[in-house]
């Protein structure tokens, strides 16, 4: 008797079961589809404001730079993505300094580990959610971040700046 | 409502005034192939786009958009890639078996879709016979199958042959039983008389409670009977990497995808003719003006639609439901579905017997 009883009591069971599935998904057929339809999107598309999509190097409006030319991140990259070029000036008073001629950075190589961003002391670069970096020779893949004519922040200007980021 | 037997009365006048009776019928005979092919190909290019369409709509997705308008001619550009790749020739195989069983496949689904009635006078294959020949005819294609499974000489083939060949036979049983309890109701195996019969009020509404469960009952047979998901064992792509049709490549595996879609459409065809009326608008006893009113729709868009809404049904099945396990699978049908049916039927002939249907 209790196998018959069984037998109907999962018939049902298994009958308003199967309904209950059918009824989430024509919910979700009816749900707002999550596709990107991505190049006609452009103008709205959101990307999250962490996503590593490209390294920058930070500059003021009036084309200063925050790099001393130190070279950690050159050192700290796993994949050698980043040289530093300097040069060392000696001024007047017969002191050193490094000055940064160019900051080549090879996209194609690239880890996206931001390792070169915590390393540096200054917050000089950045790493930018843009991520349409497609060009069609590797060549082009080699990017100088340091502007054209742009120089290091003067000392005075420069606001001491607090590790929030590390 | 336009009567399609006046368009081919008038072809055959045109054939016979021409040309002697012998060459007219031959003309008519390819003609009617022709025609036929070309449908099959139509319906089978929209059925997969509507596929993939809804399938995505499941997901969350939008499905193909980039081809055409809203992804329309996705499926034509795939037929065109499809015809252009290699049929590649696989050694340790039974050659004339491996060639011969996709168009088994591609024979008896074209058999079972010329019986559709599609259309007032829009019928090829009409005899007094016809749900039968119908169920006889759709069920050549599990020969293909086994066939194919047996001769590509591959382990995954063979098992999801056999369980195909389980699983066709087995829920036979259960669409040949729910049909036999509409045919109790209508009279007739005569498909143009079943959808006449229907004249006054549909089947599934005439039959009431018997009727729906023989609907509901046809509705998982059928969908177990074109192999698709839950019962989409035979080509669980993730235990036989896709069963039966494994080591088939080109067009040869383009016959076996075509049929498998164009199945799915002649299931919801027949439920349509046997349960919703076929092409008959939708009537209502006692409501003249309304009855009036529908008979202004063209028969071919009631039966395009009605087929079109079952065709959704199936497919929700399968993007609703996980995959069976075999034994789960064959308890279903010899458990459940089969004393349910016998029992439906009992309850229907009482019904037709005391004359307590509509």
């Amino acid at each position: 008797m209790n196998g018959f009883v069984q037998y109907f009591s999962g018939f049902f069971k298994a009958l308003k079961s199967l309904l209950t599935g059918m009824k989430t998904t024509l919910k979700i057929f009816f749900r707002k589809k999550t596709t990107e339809c991505y190049p006609e999107n452009r103008d709205k598309l959101y990307v999250a404001e962490a996503f590593r999509g490209k390294l920058e190097m930070v500059h003021t409006p009036d084309n200063h730079h925050h790099c001393v030319a130190c070279g950690l991140c050159q050192i700290n990259c796993p994949n050698g993505t980043i040289s530093v070029n300097s040069q060392t000036l000696t001024d007047a008073e017969g002191k050193k300094s490094k000055v940064l001629e160019s900051y080549q950075y090879d996209l194609g190589r690239c880890l996206f580990c931001e390792l070169c961003v915590r390393s540096c002391p200054h917050q000089a670069i950045r790493f930018v959610n843009q991520f349409e970096n497609s060009v069609f020779t590797r060549q082009k893949l080699v990017l100088t971040l340091n502007r054209p004519g742009s120089s290091l922040l003067p000392k005075a200007e420069a606001k001491p700046q607090q590790d929030t980021n590390l | 409502m336009f009567d399609f037997s006046v368009v081919t009365a008038w072809i055959d006048n045109l054939l016979q005034g021409c040309m002697s009776q012998t060459a007219a019928i031959i003309i008519e005979c390819v003609l009617i192939g022709l025609v036929l092919l070309g449908v099959y190909a139509v319906f089978a290019l929209v059925l997969i786009l509507a596929e993939r369409k809804v399938c995505a709509a499941f997901q969350c997705r939008l499905g193909p958009n980039r081809v055409g308008i809203w992804g329309s001619i996705q499926t034509v550009a795939d037929m065109v890639k499809i015809l252009t790749k290699e049929i590649i020739a696989i050694r340790h195989t039974d050659k004339f078996l491996y060639n011969l069983a996709p168009f088994m496949v591609i024979v008896g689904s074209l058999l079972a879709f010329a019986c559709i009635p599609f259309g007032r006078g829009l019928q090829i294959l009409d005899f007094n016979v016809g749900i039968f020949f119908m169920i006889a005819a759709s069920s050549i294609g599990i020969f293909g199958i086994l066939l194919a499974g047996w001769s590509s000489n591959n382990k995954f083939s063979l098992i999801g042959a056999m369980r195909s060949g389980a699983q066709m036979i087995s829920y036979e049983l259960s669409i040949g039983l729910s049909m036999l309890t509409m045919v109790i109701l209508s009279g007739t195996l005569q498909l143009s008389e079943i959808v006449e019969g229907q004249n006054e009020l549909w089947f599934i509404f005439k039959g009431h409670i018997p009727a729906m469960i023989a609907f509901v009952v046809y509705l998982i047979a059928g969908t177990a009977e074109t192999n698709r998901g839950p019962f989409d064992l035979p080509e669980a792509e993730s235990e036989l990497t896709a069963g039966y049709h494994t080591e088939y490549s080109g067009m040869h595996f383009g016959f076996y995808y075509v049929a498998e879609f164009v199945n799915m459409f002649i299931v919801a065809a027949i439920a349509t003719t046997i349960f919703l009326g076929g092409w008959m608008p939708l009537h209502i006893p006692g409501l003249d003006g309304f009855n009036h009113a529908m008979d202004y729709i063209p028969s071919v868009i009631w039966f395009l639609g009605k087929s079109a809404v079952m065709v959704f049904v199936i497919m929700w099945f399968k993007w609703t439901f996980p995959r069976l396990r075999i034994d789960q699978l064959i308890t279903l049908e010899w458990k459940y579905l089969l004393p349910i049916n016998l029992l439906n039927l009992i309850l229907m002939t009482i019904i037709v017997a005391a004359g307590w249907h509509f």
